[in-house]
């Protein structure tokens, strides 16, 4: 049931670092954070890891294991054959603080950029009324654990420090397309378009739709296709619609 | 005098899980300044692990629900050691905190006419629990974290700061509340990033730190879970309450080892889930308690027609209250009727039809197929009892959350004692979170606000240099007895400032035998013994002889804890963070012995194996938790004297009015005839 794993795993901090080689007890059921876990129980106290739930929920533990950024927590041992190395690195789109650990305040610098949600005026709390199909697609988003896997494999920013500051990123722009979608917001009416400013400020044109961050969302949330391209082609709607375009000139005229 | 960073706040809240973002709200929509520090980063806390849903009576899916009845709920399920106040106030407060939720974002689930979906679960008379899905917990800190970004951008319109009156220090650890004389002055900590001091001077403190569950091997809590607050509060002088009860949620996974202890939702059951035995039995039955006998279904007929028809049938008994369902499922397994890996089964797939299991219990599924090959739509799952959530804490005043005998102290959520009595019901930590939170928040602010700027307590060097010894001394651990004046034993690369002068001259007695120099122990081994001692002794079936046995090694921790040595720096080192979080486990451990080494009957989430009944005379004694010897003295070594001392105080009564929404068959089960004669 047990076997000795060779993991390489990646150590240091801003000034650099190296992979280092470990030998390690690995068992039945096990998840890679387990196996990191007990490298620093037993062999490197001070080995640097983030993790919190251990069960896929809080989106602390995210790496990437052998070049694929994963949740280590959500990772089985067993889909590695026993003789194979185990490679875990820092996620790569984020400064390294030190070991497995990455400075991540990118996402909420981004987080604030977004406009919250505006409540819609009239309705008392207790008073909205919202239909379940309505306000699944917004809920679907809201299963977003924040472990900024996507942020860090889109290639708008993987290996594009440059693009950063114009690139809010598939976590953040979803949340536009989920308050966009939210059945009662109110943002509207404060004269802001959420799908516009997403292609507008938040740099919704620099997806080109490879839905890389689908197919590492642990959540499975699909982002490219319910809240990526929705509001691509809103946006693309509106910029190309002679009729809205004609509409917008005419209803500022007076502002 | 210790060079660190400080920082000066009107109110410092921390903690920020759901009790410690709605304080923080609460506070900065008073105006104040406010600081909220959390171990993790922002939007982790480990509210996002609720799933069942929240606790409000709306009266969404039966229009009979009201306050009164969850009052009710809420004392029976504590066996009537609730202080009634909170139970009072969280009934009434609870649906007006989760209204509130909506008009910051929060998508629950809807029911047919568009209002709040309301799930049923155990202890609950109506469908009562609000949700998304079954991960509630997530929406709930995720609505709450937007909001504090919403107050964010609304300072940086106003003064160009987003941080001008609400600011978040994430990955923070705070390890002493300081005061000035009586009165709270500020908070110390870390920064686990870069292992640098700082000082938030602030004259009110509201601790939201939540739980205990790391002390205990088998858990669903997560790391962060060391009873921090718990241990700040003793220290800084205040009382804990209740500390005996703690709640074993019945069903956690308990396969692979690697994931044994992770939950796995009441929700479960509120849908329709059975347990069954390896006989293929429901055996919940057969473990009605006598106070429950006439709420509860006798026949599988009459407990499967109560999901579609409430009103005329009784409830399944797989609904009881958490603390009843753990003892059973723990006496099936004792009795060899358990599953192949030492739990029972929850049984869904054979109760829904398998997409509905996918909608209404999506994180079910995923953990269940991605942690232990499991299809719970196709087969059921493995579970047993894991250590869930701590009753005890605090003892705080119902209406202003403020700590007993320290003014400016105040605390919310977990932390806090006295709101769930004995045992908590599932679904009301959500609401007590909500309610307690924002009581907190607006009576720290009020405290804060009534100061006058030479009133404001400040913060002595003295107590700053104090706390950086304390903290730093994992990184010079005390030789053993006999090794005067030896080389610190572990490596001592401190780095930063105030280093090397702390650790050695913190005095006092270490126990090792003379004469031979004992090497320094390892923080992640006495980790492990801890909480193997508290899951063996003071788990979910307690004996005299056990409890006494773990105060014992709870001493020998306690005195080998002072040798816990780290390497490295300050940088990032878990090792070191872990070196400090033993003093407050092994704070609250001491407690949680104590406490349940005295109340000589069961109730709730204390059970006796050599006190099995609930005794009435029992009922209405709180026992009080305090700081005896600080950890640094000579008799917080000694397992009879230890660090904490206990004693009792007898509950207010229960106000008239509210006995009255009980029937007196009922009350006589609980109150003794005293009590009842009044």
């Amino acid at each position: 049931m047990s076997y000795t794993g060779h993991f390489r795993v990646w150590r240091g901090d801003a000034e650099g670092g190296e992979l280092k080689d470990f030998e390690v007890e690995v068992n039945e059921g096990e998840v890679v954070l387990d196996v990191i876990h007990r490298l620093q129980a037993t062999q490197a106290h001070d080995l640097a890891v983030r993790w919190n739930c251990k069960a896929g929920k809080c989106g602390s533990c995210s790496a990437e294991v052998n070049g694929r950024p994963r949740l280590m927590c959500m990772t089985r041992m067993s889909v590695f054959a026993e003789d194979e190395t185990v490679t875990v690195t820092p996620m790569r789109a984020f400064p390294v603080l030190r070991d497995l650990v990455t400075d991540v305040s990118f996402n909420y610098a981004k987080a604030r950029e977004i406009p919250s949600f505006v409540p819609p005026p009239g309705l008392a709390p207790g008073e909205y009324r919202m239909a379940q199909q309505d306000v699944g697609r917004s809920q679907e988003f809201r299963k977003c654990i924040e472990c900024f896997l996507c942020q860090d494999t889109c290639h708008v920013v993987r290996d594009h420090e440059e693009n950063k500051p114009d690139f809010a990123g598939p976590r953040f722009l979803m949340r536009i397309a989920e308050l966009d979608m939210h059945p009662l917001d109110a943002a509207a009416e404060t004269g802001l378009d959420r799908a516009r400013t997403a292609q507008d400020v938040h740099g919704l044109g620099y997806c080109n739709i490879t839905k890389c961050c689908t197919e590492v969302c642990p959540e499975q949330i699909h982002i490219t296709d319910n809240a990526l391209i929705p509001m691509k082609e809103r946006t693309a709607d509106r910029k190309y619609d002679p009729l809205v375009w004609l509409g917008d000139r005419i209803f500022r005229r007076d502002k | 005098m210790t060079a660190v960073e400080r920082h000066n706040y009107d109110v410092v809240v921390v903690g920020a899980g759901g009790a410690g973002l709605r304080a923080a709200i609460e506070a900065r929509g008073q105006g104040l300044r406010t600081a909220v520090i959390c171990k993790s980063l922002f939007g982790k806390a480990h509210t996002v692990m609720a799933e069942g849903g929240i606790a409000a009576s709306m009266g969404n899916s039966n229009p009979h629900d009201n306050w009164q009845t969850h009052f009710r709920d809420t004392l029976r399920g504590g066996k009537f050691l609730n202080q009634w106040r909170m139970a009072e106030l969280h009934a009434q407060e609870a649906p007006e905190r989760v209204w509130e939720l909506e008009t910051w974002g929060a998508l629950f689930d809807r029911t047919k006419d568009g209002r709040i979906a309301q799930r049923n679960f155990g202890g609950h008379e109506y469908a009562r629990l609000a949700h998304v899905g079954d991960r509630t917990g997530l929406e709930l800190i995720r609505t709450l974290q937007q909001r504090i970004v919403a107050l964010q951008q609304e300072d940086f319109a106003d003064a160009g700061d987003f941080e001008a009156r609400l600011r978040v220090f994430q990955e923070c650890t705070v390890t002493r509340v300081l005061k000035d004389g009586e009165r709270v002055a500020g908070v110390f900590g870390y920064e686990r990033e870069s292992g640098r001091f700082f000082v938030i001077e602030a004259p009110a403190v509201v601790l939201a730190t939540g739980g205990i569950g790391k002390s205990f091997k088998v858990t669903s809590n997560s790391w962060e879970y060391t009873g921090d607050g718990h241990a700040l509060a003793l220290l800084a002088g205040a009382p804990l309450i209740n500390m005996e009860f703690v709640q074993f949620h019945p069903t956690g996974m308990v396969w692979p080892p690697s994931v044994k202890g992770i939950l796995v939702t009441e929700g479960v059951r509120g849908d329709g889930g059975v347990l069954r035995n390896s006989d293929g039995k429901r055996f919940m039955f057969d473990y009605v308690p006598e106070v429950f006998k006439d709420k509860y279904a006798t026949s599988e007929e009459e407990a499967d027609g109560w999901y579609a028809d409430p009103d005329t049938h009784r409830r399944p008994p797989e609904l009881l209250p958490r603390d009843e369902v753990a003892r059973a499922i723990n006496s099936e397994v004792k009795a060899g009727r358990g599953s192949p890996h030492g739990g029972v089964f929850l049984d869904i797939a054979s109760r829904l039809p398998a997409q509905e299991i996918q909608r209404r219990l999506p994180s079910m599924h995923h953990q269940f197929r991605e942690l232990a090959d499991v299809d719970i739509t196709a087969e059921p799952m493995e579970v047993g009892p894991t250590c869930h959530y701590v009753m005890g804490g605090v003892d705080v005043d119902p209406d202003t959350a403020a700590a007993g005998g320290v003014p400016g102290l105040f605390a919310a959520g977990e932390v806090a004692g006295g709101m769930h009595g004995s045992n908590r019901l599932g679904g009301n930590s959500l609401s007590d979170l909500l309610v307690f939170g924002r009581r907190a928040g607006l009576h720290a602010a009020r405290y804060a606000q009534a100061l006058t700027a030479s009133q404001r307590p400040a913060v002595a060097d003295a107590q700053v240099d104090a706390a950086a010894a304390e903290a730093l001394r994992p990184f010079s651990a005390e030789p053993a007895e006999g090794t005067d004046g030896a080389a610190p034993a572990a490596v001592g690369a401190a780095g930063g400032a105030a280093g090397g002068a702390a650790g050695g001259a913190a005095g006092g007695a270490a126990g090792g035998a003379g004469g031979a120099v004992a090497p320094p122990e390892n923080p992640y081994t006495l980790h492990q013994e801890l909480q193997q001692t508290m899951n063996d002794l003071v788990g979910i079936i307690r004996k005299e002889q056990e409890m006494e046995e773990a105060l014992t090694r709870l001493a020998d921790l306690r005195t080998r804890s002072r040798r816990a040595g780290v390497e490295g720096h300050r940088q990032f080192n878990p090792g070191w963070h872990l070196a400090i979080d033993l003093r407050n486990m092994l704070l609250v451990s001491e407690c949680v012995a104590r406490a349940a080494l005295e109340r000589t009957e069961s109730r709730g989430g204390h059970t006796r194996d050599d006190h099995p009944q609930m005794d009435r005379r029992w009922r209405g004694v709180n026992l009080v938790c305090e700081l005896a010897s600080p950890p640094d003295q000579l008799a917080a070594q000694d397992p009879a004297a230890g660090q904490i001392t206990l004693r009792r105080r007898d509950m207010p009564p229960i106000r008239a009015d509210l006995l009255d929404l009980f029937e007196k068959d009922e009350l006589r089960k609980y109150l003794t005839d005293e009590e009842l004669g009044q």
